[in-house]
């Protein structure tokens, strides 16, 4: 097993429901209410310092837990990547910020919300990024049709 | 369009005596590099508070990317970093590369850095001079747009195109380098360097740049790491950081050549960044060329890669596979993967999910300029509002990429 699971799951066993590795990679799968703390905890003794990337998936309206976060994380001391994974179910899409972790999920979070439709507790600003503030739906779930329901007007 | 923005205008206009304005610059200044806006709280011309505005040029790539096949997706991402397509291409074949686990050829590794090198050449001219240009400096933009047309010529004629080359392909490249294009490369390298003489007595050594430069825009190393910011804006503020060396990628560590670092965290130290590494791109390519040995330029895998004109022409299988290919699509084995390379802006990175279908299930592109972009109001919150210019200037930003 990749040494930060270890180190993590040695830390608060709670912390780490799944660790997954395939193609030179590690996948842990934290429960969602402990997110804050284990990025925090990576943050401060792991080196890991800086979130590259911060992206949701829609798994499909049929699946169910329905929505996946990853959290792509990257030591610029170490240089090794390691990937967090929270799960969600479609009635309960909530999930606390990491901003006050690292900034930059600030912008990313934003995005998230606006094309997947996770909603991000106390996060400081959340609202649509990329899509006008009146869009309605989350464009990159699987149920929203590629060309929209109708052709989107500014007036 | 964020709604408390139009209740701060609202909020302005109630208090006539109120000496603080709000300004909104862009969509269509011409210094926002294309379509960004930015909301500007200006005390005088000093700026109280700067929140950017995106996606005022949204295109919905990652959706389409789910409607697409893994090898007609190469194409959408030639659209989103336009200056820099062939960092875009590399990042994205190489991603679905990882979940097929294809071994690529030793030929088709050194065009790749070849091209990226020279596609980064071609990125840090378009950002040079319109970096000049927006500061003042009106005679550097043409010749950096120069001998960025000589790059987009050679790869015009190894591809076919010149913004939108879609030259590498999911197991190597579309094709082979046409004749005579080592001795263009080898006839451009041997001019670059007059030119990088050029640009370094018209700006390196101008007083003025330097006076609009320096000490403008700071944000501290550990600011920097905290917002995301890679590439040049993250060596510019003395954070010592290539993916080029640390996670090296088509034999990048073979190579020999420096990573360029500058500690004054400023406009300044991020224009030195890139000013050098056009050499140390310029040193790589030549490397490039002299490591060029004829070989095959696609993996061995013939239910990927497309076979030879030739070889279809005269086996059954290969007909079958072109098919195949053409009509169906490949399946690509269930997994995720997330691939960074370092592009010419910084980190671009590409998460892909497949569900072992011929379609992604998910893509998602981390655009260097999107998380860059995200650090302008701390560069230039307290800056006048002719730095916020230069400021921008220094990032380097796409909007294609930062909307998607």
């Amino acid at each position: 097993m990749n040494e930060f699971a270890k180190e993590l799951k040695a830390e608060n066993a709670d912390w780490v429901s799944e660790v997954k590795e395939a193609l030179g990679e590690t996948t842990i799968t934290v429960p969602r209410e402990a997110i804050v703390e284990v990025c925090a905890s990576l943050k401060t003794n792991h080196g890991f310092d800086m979130l590259a990337d911060l992206c949701g998936a829609d798994r499909g309206p049929e699946e169910d837990p329905r929505f996946e976060v990853n959290y792509h994380l990257f030591s610029t001391k170490h240089h090794s990547r390691l990937r967090l994974k929270v799960i969600l179910s479609e009635d309960d899409p909530h999930v606390n910020t990491v901003s006050g972790v690292w900034k930059t999920a600030n912008w990313h979070e934003r995005e998230t919300y606006d094309l997947v439709g996770v909603i991000f507790d106390n996060h400081p600003d959340l609202r649509r990024i990329l899509l006008p503030s009146d869009f309605d739906g989350h464009a990159l779930r699987k149920d929203y049709p590629l060309r929209g329901y109708e052709p989107y007007s500014l007036t | 369009m964020g709604l408390e923005n139009i209740t701060e205008e609202v909020e302005f206009l109630d208090q006539p005596l109120e000496s603080q304005m709000t300004l909104s610059m862009g969509p269509q200044h011409p210094s926002t590099h294309g379509v960004l806006r930015l909301d500007l709280r200006l005390d005088g011309e000093l700026i109280v508070k700067a929140v950017p505005d995106i996606g005022y040029l949204h295109t919905g790539m990652e959706k389409l990317f789910e409607y697409k096949k893994y090898q007609q997706g190469i194409v959408i991402t030639d659209r989103m970093d336009y200056l820099n397509p062939l960092g875009n291409n590399l990042a994205y074949v190489m991603a679905a590369e990882k979940l097929l686990e294809l071994e690529i050829p030793e030929r088709a590794q050194v065009i790749r850095v070849l091209m990226c090198e020279l596609q980064r050449i071609a990125s840090h001219m378009v950002w040079l001079g319109t970096h000049c240009l927006d500061i003042g400096a009106m005679s550097v933009f043409f010749f950096c747009f120069k001998e960025r047309e000589k790059i987009l010529n050679m790869i015009e004629s190894a591809s076919g195109g010149r913004l939108t080359p879609s030259y590498f392909r999911i197991g190597g490249l579309m094709m082979d380098l046409p004749a005579g294009f080592e001795n263009r490369v080898r006839q451009f390298l041997d001019n670059f360097l007059d030119a990088m003489n050029t640009f370094e007595t018209l700006v390196t050594g101008n007083t003025i740049w330097q006076a609009r430069t320096k000490e403008i825009g700071i944000i501290s190393g550990e600011d920097a790491i905290d917002y995301g910011l890679t590439g040049p804006c993250l060596r510019g503020s003395g954070v010592d950081v290539d993916l080029r060396r640390d996670n090296p990628y088509t034999g990048y560590e073979t190579y020999d050549y420096d990573v360029c670092v500058e500690h004054d965290c400023d406009v300044w130290a991020r224009f030195k960044v890139r000013m050098r590494e056009c050499y140390e791109s310029h040193k790589i390519v030549r490397q490039a060329l002299d490591r060029l040995k004829p070989g095959p330029i696609k993996a061995d895998a013939p239910k990927v890669v497309l076979p030879d004109r030739d070889d279809m022409r005269k086996h059954m299988d290969s007909l079958i596979h072109h098919f195949l290919i053409v009509a169906e699509g490949f399946n690509v084995p269930p997994g995720e993967v997330y691939h960074a390379i370092e592009a010419s802006k910084g980190e671009l990175g590409v998460y892909m999910k497949s569900n072992g279908g011929p379609k992604p299930e998910r893509v998602h592109f981390r655009g260097p300029s999107f998380v860059n972009l995200q650090a302008l109001p701390v560069m230039s919150e307290g800056e006048m509002v002719a730095d916020v210019v230069a400021i921008i200037g220094s990032l380097d930003i796409v909007l294609g990429e930062i909307d998607r």
